[in-house]
């Protein structure tokens, strides 16, 4: 099992800690709920470590990178991010990732934990012209400090104005509390928040810092459980239930980081014959009107067939009620439909709904 | 871990109340911590049939659903209503909390229950 250098601390924490792909991770520190409402109306700390992290340098970057993901990067600023699928031909999902955009020959991929193998077998079995590729993943601490406080708390550490730092932009170098960091300003739980990377050996010291600047801004630890409701409630999709390599970008409903106006890309020919054609599939939000909370992979009815399956479903700390993604028949995706969800062998009411569940509160 | 000494327990981490013919079934301190705040509890239904390790009641946390087995064979004579509306008692007060009351048709099986001292042994 691999760790991060915040295992200990997750520890002295009471972190409940579990299997998550591989990595001993808290699940959750005081509770799910207390930990979700608190990065909703305060401010939450996340050790995202076991993220993967991917360089890409070289004269030849951009147009490798401009084949390789869904997105234009091309139309990015120095120090400006954008989130990105990467697909098979099929258009299937590879991943889904950050771009970073030091210069136009100098990227960072940020990817999901349990895919940084698999994309970076990827990454360089499509590689093309001058370019090398790094997998720097051991090399970086993550931490995300999500939260309407969050930029408040981080401040008091750093001498430079974080309002410069806009949305899905970034600074690198930045002398927090003694630690040199990037700071960007992005996250995954529908709040304003920022991204922090800086060497894996200053991972305790900076988690530290950053909870006791927090203290009186009501800061929590939050762990993988309030993590996943919070990108859920916010409809963020999360690699292996709303994408994965059997469900398109399009279907996903993430047609826009899917620029087939851009120039050739792997997958562009059939993401752009499913545009034309019109999708089949199409990923919905829904409330249980019966009792029961919707999971991964239950199936959904209609007319006494299967026209789909949930994708991720929960109990909404913030709503107080039971929704659940799916991705369901096209003809099923009109708000207001009436669905079945099939919890242990019963037929329960649910119904389509408008997502996301929550507005998001990023700070643009 | 809080237990009370006059209740027997399972191994699977249901506490039992006996009292005459009938058995109070809930789930224990060690239980309801480890599952997490409970939003949801699914009860069996009044009149329904249980045999002894049959899943009869699921609790879902917000991360899943885990099932809960009953300890002892018999019918459902009652269910506690109340944790339809308030799933959370499961957590503040689990035993209190009880799901179900189950009218015995083999009391002997009481005999395989655990001491709270027994039970205490197996969550360490």
């Amino acid at each position: 099992m691999k760790t991060t250098p915040l295992y200990e601390k997750h520890l002295e924490l009471k972190g409940k800690i579990i299997d998550f792909g591989g990595w001993n991770l808290p699940v959750e520190y005081s509770g799910i709920i207390l930990e979700h409402e608190a990065v909703r109306s305060k401010a939450g700390l996340f050790d995202v470590s076991h993220m993967g992290e991917i360089t890409v340098k070289g004269e030849d970057a951009e147009k490798y990178l401009q084949m390789i993901v869904t997105n234009d990067i091309s139309v990015l600023a120095d120090n400006q991010i954008a989130y990105t699928t990467m697909c098979y031909e099929d258009g299937g999902v590879v991943d889904d990732l950050l771009v970073y955009k030091y210069s136009s020959t100098d990227y960072l991929l940020v990817v999901n934990a349990s895919n940084t193998e698999k994309d970076y077998e990827w990454l360089n079995n499509n590689a093309l012209g001058n370019i090398k590729i790094k997998n720097v993943s051991l090399d970086y601490a993550q931490l995300a400090l999500q939260g309407p406080e969050a930029q408040a708390i981080l401040q008091k550490l750093v001498n430079e104005n974080l309002d410069e730092i806009e949305f899905y932009h970034f600074k690198s170098d930045v002398n927090v509390g003694g630690i040199s960091a990037l700071l960007s300003r992005t996250g995954y739980t529908g709040e304003d928040g920022f991204e922090l990377y800086f060497a894996s050996s200053e991972g305790p010291k900076m988690w530290d810092m950053l909870l006791e600047a927090g203290k009186e801004n009501g800061i929590v630890p939050v762990g993988l459980g309030a993590r996943d409701t919070l990108r859920f409630e916010a409809a963020l999709p999360l690699y292996g239930h709303e994408i994965d390599k059997d469900v398109t970008p399009l279907e996903a409903g993430l047609g826009f980081c899917v620029k087939l106006s851009k120039n050739n890309f792997i997958g562009r020919n059939t993401l752009s014959e499913q545009k034309a054609s019109g999708l089949k599939r199409k990923l919905v939000g829904f409330e249980m009107l019966g009792r029961g909370i919707p999971r991964n992979r239950y199936e959904v009815h209609s007319d006494g067939k299967k026209i789909g399956y949930v994708t991720t479903g929960s109990y909404s700390p913030t709503l107080k009620k039971n929704i659940g993604l799916a991705l369901v028949d096209a003809e099923y995706a009109k708000e207001k439909t009436p669905i079945e969800i099939v919890i242990r062998n019963k037929n329960v009411k649910a119904e389509v709904i408008k997502k996301p569940f929550y507005t998001k509160k990023y700070k643009k | 871990m809080k237990l009370l000494k006059e209740l027997k327990y399972v191994e699977s981490h249901e506490w039992v109340k006996v009292e005459g013919s009938k058995a109070y079934i809930g789930i224990t301190d060690y239980a309801q911590d480890h599952l997490g705040e409970v939003v949801y509890a699914e009860l069996p239904e009044v009149g329904a049939t249980v045999e002894k390790g049959d899943q009869f009641v699921v609790l879902e946390s917000v991360k899943a659903a885990s099932d809960v087995y009953a300890p002892l064979s018999g019918t459902i004579v009652e269910v506690n209503e109340e944790l339809a509306d308030s799933p959370e008692k499961i957590n503040e007060s689990p035993y209190d909390a009880w799901f179900a009351v189950i009218e015995m048709s083999n009391p002997d099986e009481t005999q395989s229950l655990l001491t709270s001292e027994d039970y205490e042994k197996i969550c360490e």
